[in-house]
């Protein structure tokens, strides 16, 4: 009785307790942005449940592509593209230096921009990412099995490669246009001649549909504007692709205010199925270039370059009734289409409004020839006759990019006044508005960008944080804020910080990716040619002043371990293959001295670092990566002799030749 | 005393659910669940008796846990053999050798002392031997190193196993 009493009043307490504890509503601090007491509950994720969705978020100027989980906002893996990576080796070890290759070189860090999720049908298929770097033009897709980078190929008479990576609705291709007019070809000529002299390539890399493969299909030879944002069309308007362009005055300086001289830009509107027939039957003309193509085994664990001498030009005027300019307001930076694909949308950055072109008007008016003129041949198309109208002015200032949801809304991002706007795409009118801190660019909804967006989710990535976060110094995180936009109005859920620029991101729902990632890489798959099998295929194998040493890891050891007859002046190639098949058990490998990489090898991959030892005397190596309670004896000892030195080869593990001594 | 118990339990739970919100259809029970369960079971170490075992006196009567029940064992199959000595050169050689206590137990005369059943299911499901099977756990006890997983099919554990049938002296 008395228990009862008791725990009746202990009751009591906690009740009380549980009244206190729930969030009172900040009401002085509208930075908060209104949190609705449950947001807390709507991202928490308990300890060992999943996410619901993934989400691939650019690493912006790290070079690099994350992957946060939705809606908790954890960071699960940064996957390397175009940087190297000292966590992964990526860019460091042997095998994968390759996928760094360009026409000007290795170059070990890049700008990342745009990820885009392969389509099947106009939905996300989760097959693939694609992603583009900027700086030195380049596409790369990654593997979402593995996670992996699988090929990176670069983009031949392109720069600052901005109006990229989207995917067309069955991924046939994946486009890459250049934001800024180059020579074409390139010549050394005076600046100031750039007028009508400089070009605007947009280049269609076709995707094998078994291996994902790409491959520059062709390259349309634009006017030398600067081709800002892409968007493939959608459903009635798949065949077509749409991009942004500004310095259609094709200004050469002092851009901020020579390229923002004109009302109108244009959005440009190209049939890319009508240029894709008329090249497949032979149209288009091939020219010299030289471009690399880095592709990733995942058999043979290694990347190689092939140097690509040729690509095929297809200049606007050879296929008649294929590309056409839409006149959109001032200096357009996003550009975006509905899942129906009828309404286009140019975000005028300088304006205070979108333009939204529509679809149907657009082929209407290329049948009455309802045009104004042309630009270098192509022809524009009547502002009136395309134009579907506009978001009511007041809608915010500087809007930036969309993405749509499933009920007929869009939501734009709007950089000057930090906001995002949810507006009716059929009657224009804006529905809700929520501000976001600070100075948003791009947003994300999954599957936001295709046919079927799957819209309880988005998320506004942020240039600037300011007081968002404890302060770390003059730099900062850049941020994420998380949305349910499953109402009427978009509730601001949480905020998380981001590698680098989040400049963009794609999303997907989980079960489309999970159940098919990839687990272990098989042994018997293994056909690097420097892999072994087992320790009895362990050796090390001198080759004048190279030394290779074929070595096996697996819990707790390295076979061999004991290495004599290395010299002062050798290349040490040491190709380790983890032995392990048994998910989640890397192990690594770090050799004092080398200067090229700590390695962590997966289950069943084969790779390779370097080492040339410039000091003599016996140095160890060891495991860095925490493998079983014995990780602290996973180590061992090479002996490194001077010069002239005439100690032999040798090779052990616990005193004998590795596999040798048993009679199997 | 167990009321007493399960009244602090109540008390936790409420507490623990309180400030995570108003959801109540979230089954509240199943994250206490493996709580209780660890208050229960913690004070028995199981290890403790487990090291007593010898490690070389036969436990042919103990088959082990895992999806081998029952083996019958014919003439030496040699084409079985072979494979076997495949698989067990790609897989098991690492860790074991015949004659030599290496990072596991020598091999050779394993199946004096083990049930076909055992030496199978150690190979199929390692995990769950090694925290269940008193023999495995007196095993890793002394060896230190956990067996590993090596994604070994069913067929060719069997073919492991013909091979150690050939493997004695």
């Amino acid at each position: 009785m008395k228990t009862i009493f008791k725990s009746i009043f202990l009751f009591l307490i906690t009740t009380t307790f549980i009244v206190s504890c729930a969030p009172s509503e900040k009401k002085g601090n509208s930075n908060k942005g209104a949190i609705a007491g449950n947001a807390a509950e709507k991202v928490y994720v308990a300890p060992g449940e999943h996410d619901s969705h993934y989400a691939f978020i650019s690493g912006g100027f790290s070079g690099q592509l994350s992957v946060y989980g939705l809606p908790s906002g954890r960071l699960f893996r940064v996957i390397p593209v175009f940087s190297q990576d000292p966590e992964k080796g990526y860019g460091y070890s042997e095998e994968t230096k390759p996928m760094l290759m360009t026409s000007h070189g290795f170059i070990p860090w890049g700008d990342s921009h745009h990820p885009d999720i392969s389509q099947t049908n106009g939905s996300v298929d989760g097959r693939w990412v694609f992603i583009n770097e900027n700086n030195t033009p380049r596409i790369a897709r990654i593997s979402l099995e593995t996670f992996e980078t699988e090929e990176i190929i670069e983009i031949p008479n392109s720069a600052g490669n901005h109006s990229s990576s989207y995917v067309t609705e069955n991924s046939e291709y994946v486009v890459a246009g250049t934001r800024f007019a180059i020579p074409y070809p390139q010549k050394d000529m005076p600046i100031s001649e750039m007028k009508g002299n400089f070009k605007g390539a947009l280049s269609f890399l076709k995707i094998d549909q078994e291996t994902g493969h790409m491959n520059i299909d062709f390259q349309i030879m634009m006017p030398g504007f600067n081709y800002d944002k892409a968007h493939p069309g959608r459903n009635k308007s798949s065949d077509w692709f749409f991009f942004t362009t500004y310095n259609t005055e094709e200004s050469h300086t002092l851009m901020e205010v020579n390229a923002s001289q004109n009302d109108k830009d244009y959005i440009a509107a190209i049939n890319w199925k009508k240029i894709a027939e008329y090249v497949a039957n032979g149209g288009g003309k091939k020219v010299p270039a030289n471009y690399a193509h880095n592709i990733w085994d995942d058999d043979k664990h290694m990347a190689t370059t092939t140097m690509k001498k040729e690509v095929l030009i297809v200049e606007p005027k050879e296929v008649p009734g294929a590309i056409y300019f839409l006149p959109t307001a001032k200096s357009p930076h996003g550009c975006d289409v509905d899942p129906t694909g009828e309404y286009i949308i140019g975000s005028g950055k300088l304006a205070a409004s979108m333009t939204i072109h529509s679809f149907s008007k657009m082929i209407k008016a290329i049948e009455d020839k309802a045009f104004d003129g042309d630009a270098y041949g192509i022809p524009i198309i009547k502002y009136e006759a395309v134009n579907y109208g506009a978001v009511a002015p007041g809608a915010g200032l500087g809007p930036l990019h969309t993405e749509f949801d499933s009920r007929g809304n869009a939501y734009t991002t709007f950089f000057i006044s930090s906001e995002v706007v949810k507006w009716n795409i059929k009657d224009l009118k804006v529905v809700d508005r929520h501000p976001v801190y600070y100075s948003v660019g791009h947003l994300m909804i999954p599957g936001g960008n295709s046919r079927t967006p799957d819209d309880k989710y988005l998320v506004a990535m942020n240039k600037i944080t300011k007081d968002r976060y404890l302060p770390t110094g003059p730099e900062v995180c850049q941020s994420a804020q998380l949305f349910d936009i499953s109402g009427d109005k978009m509730e601001l859920l949480l905020d998380f910080p981001t590698i680098g620029e989040p400049h963009y991101a794609a999303g997907i729902a989980a079960e489309k990716i999970a159940s098919k990632s990839k687990k272990i890489f098989r042994l018997a798959d293994n056909t690097h040619p420097y892999a072994v099998k087992s320790e009895a295929e362990t050796r090390v194998v001198r080759e004048g002043k190279n030394v290779h040493i074929y070595m096996s890891m697996i819990r707790s050891h390295f076979s061999p371990d004991n290495i004599e007859g290395v010299k002062v002046g050798d290349k040490v190639y040491f190709h380790v293959t983890n032995l392990e098949q048994d998910y989640d058990v890397p192990h690594g490998i770090a050799m004092i001295g080398a200067n090229t990489s700590e390695l962590l090898v997966m289950p069943g991959r084969t790779t390779t670092f370097t080492w040339e030892p410039k000091q003599v005397g016996v140095w160890p190596f060891y495991c860095t990566d925490f493998c079983s309670a014995l990780h602290q004896e996973m180590q061992g000892y090479v002996r490194v002799s001077a010069k002239g030195s005439n100690v032999p080869i040798s090779y052990t593990l616990d005193g004998d030749i590795p596999g040798k001594e048993d009679d199997l | 005393m167990k009321f007493k118990f399960l009244t602090l339990v109540t008390v936790i739970a409420l507490f623990l659910s309180s400030c995570g919100g108003s959801k109540e259809k979230d089954n509240p029970s199943e994250s206490e669940a493996p709580a209780t369960e660890e208050i229960k079971k913690e004070p028995v170490k199981e290890i403790a008796t487990s090291e007593k075992i010898d490690l070389m006196a036969p436990t042919l009567d103990n088959k082990g846990i895992g999806p081998i029940k029952s083996v019958t064992l014919d003439a030496i199959d040699e084409i079985m053999v072979a494979k076997g000595k495949e698989v067990y050169k790609a897989n098991c050689t690492a860790c074991h050798k015949l004659k030599k206590r290496y990072i596991g137990p020598a091999l050779a005369n394993i199946t004096k002392r083990r049930s076909p059943e055992w030496i199978m299911n150690m190979i199929l499901n390692a995990d769950e031997m090694l925290k269940k099977d008193p023999v495995a756990k007196a095993l890793i006890a002394e060896y230190n190193a956990p067996m590993a997983q090596q994604q070994i099919s069913e067929e060719e554990a069997r073919a492991i196993l013909e091979y150690l049938r050939t493997k004695i002296n």
